[in-house]
């Protein structure tokens, strides 16, 4: 009559682990293509300031990046430790903003470009001296529209 | 003699998966981009001699100098005070004499409202900290938008950032953000 009862012959199958895998593989995909990796990479230490109100950068495409801050350690013997522009991947002088602005316009479609913004992302404990520098080349180059980019409180 | 080949076994693809599916969670940085906007002003190729005249009482002036000290309208100033002193030069509730003049304006929503003729300038020495002056901006930024906020919220009980397009640019008028820079006087 024990139509429930469990003889213990038979026992339960284990758990099928043949799609593990699979799952791990779509959280894997999901990661790989959320991911964003860093194009350059960076010569100069840059620490953020930080700031409340804040925007968000909507469209990377669209953002152009100038980095400003102390050479890295194994750079110092060559630059020095005072502060020095970095452009895409290399060091450069302030005459090189113009430079770099146009470059960045002319890789953009032409719709795109009045929406351009440059980012700048620049160590807290620089002087406004560099700063101020790199405003005026962006302004003669009419990339007015920045961001300073800061960590939110 | 049959032997059959043993099947390959699968059960390590799932931990090598895990393994780069670790790499990946490490090394992804998820952060969005975010910081502080300004427009910069257009590049004059003469830089004008004379100031445009404007009034003094419409003049909020901000100094910060070498040592990231603070001159506000000619007082010492702590940063955590100036925040209060840019939000009551540019509201101005009771038409103080020494805070800036207001001229009337037809505005949606509002209709005849009279708004303020402040602007706010900031000038700052070449050796600021970067930091002093971000913070500086802030705190500027900070209090236009929550001037922008409280109207908001006694106009259409709802913050600035929930309104519609058209309520917002009404209440840009009545507060906008005007934020001047001066060029930093050169080393001596």
């Amino acid at each position: 009559m024990s139509k429930f009862r469990n003889d213990g012959k038979k026992e339960l199958p284990p758990i099928s682990t043949a799609s593990l895998p699979d799952i791990v593989f779509m959280l894997l995909f999901f990661f790989m293509v959320s991911t964003t990796m860093r194009e350059v990479t960076l010569n100069v230490k840059v620490k953020l300031p930080t700031a409340t109100e804040l925007s968000k950068l909507e469209k990377k495409s669209l953002v152009s990046y100038i980095y400003i801050g102390e050479p890295l350690k194994q750079f110092q013997g060559k630059f020095g430790i005072a502060p020095r522009i970095q452009l895409a991947d290399q060091f450069a002088n302030i005459s090189d903003i113009s430079n770099f602005v146009i470059a960045e316009r002319e890789a953009r479609d032409e719709a795109e470009r009045p929406m351009m913004i440059t980012s700048l992302k620049v160590d807290e404990n620089t002087k406004m001296g560099i700063v101020q520098d790199v405003k005026q080349e962006l302004r003669k180059a009419a990339a007015l529209h920045i961001n300073y980019s800061s960590r939110k409180k | 003699m049959s032997k059959k080949m043993p099947e390959v076994p699968a059960a390590s693809l799932a931990d090598i998966a895990f393994m780069l599916l670790i790499f990946f969670l490490v090394t992804t940085t998820m952060d969005v981009d975010s910081g502080l906007e300004r427009r910069l002003p257009q590049w004059q190729e003469e830089q004008l001699d004379e100031e445009i005249d404007v009034k003094e009482r419409n003049v909020f002036v901000v100094l910060v100098n070498r040592n990231n000290d603070l001159l506000v309208e000619n007082e010492w100033t702590d940063i955590k005070d100036l925040r209060e002193k840019a939000k009551e030069f540019m509201e101005n509730p009771s038409d103080d004499a020494l805070l800036p003049e207001k001229e009337p304006k037809e505005i949606p929503f509002f209709g005849e409202v009279r708004v303020t003729k402040g602007v706010i300038s900031l000038s700052n020495d070449l050796d600021t900290k970067y930091g002093t002056y971000i913070a500086v901006q802030n705190e500027l930024v900070a209090a236009i938008n929550e001037l922008r906020d409280e109207l908001a919220k006694s106009k259409f009980q709802k913050s600035y950032n929930d309104l519609e397009k058209e309520q917002q640019d009404a209440i840009r008028d009545i507060y906008p953000s005007r934020i001047s820079e001066a060029e930093p006087k050169t080393r001596k």
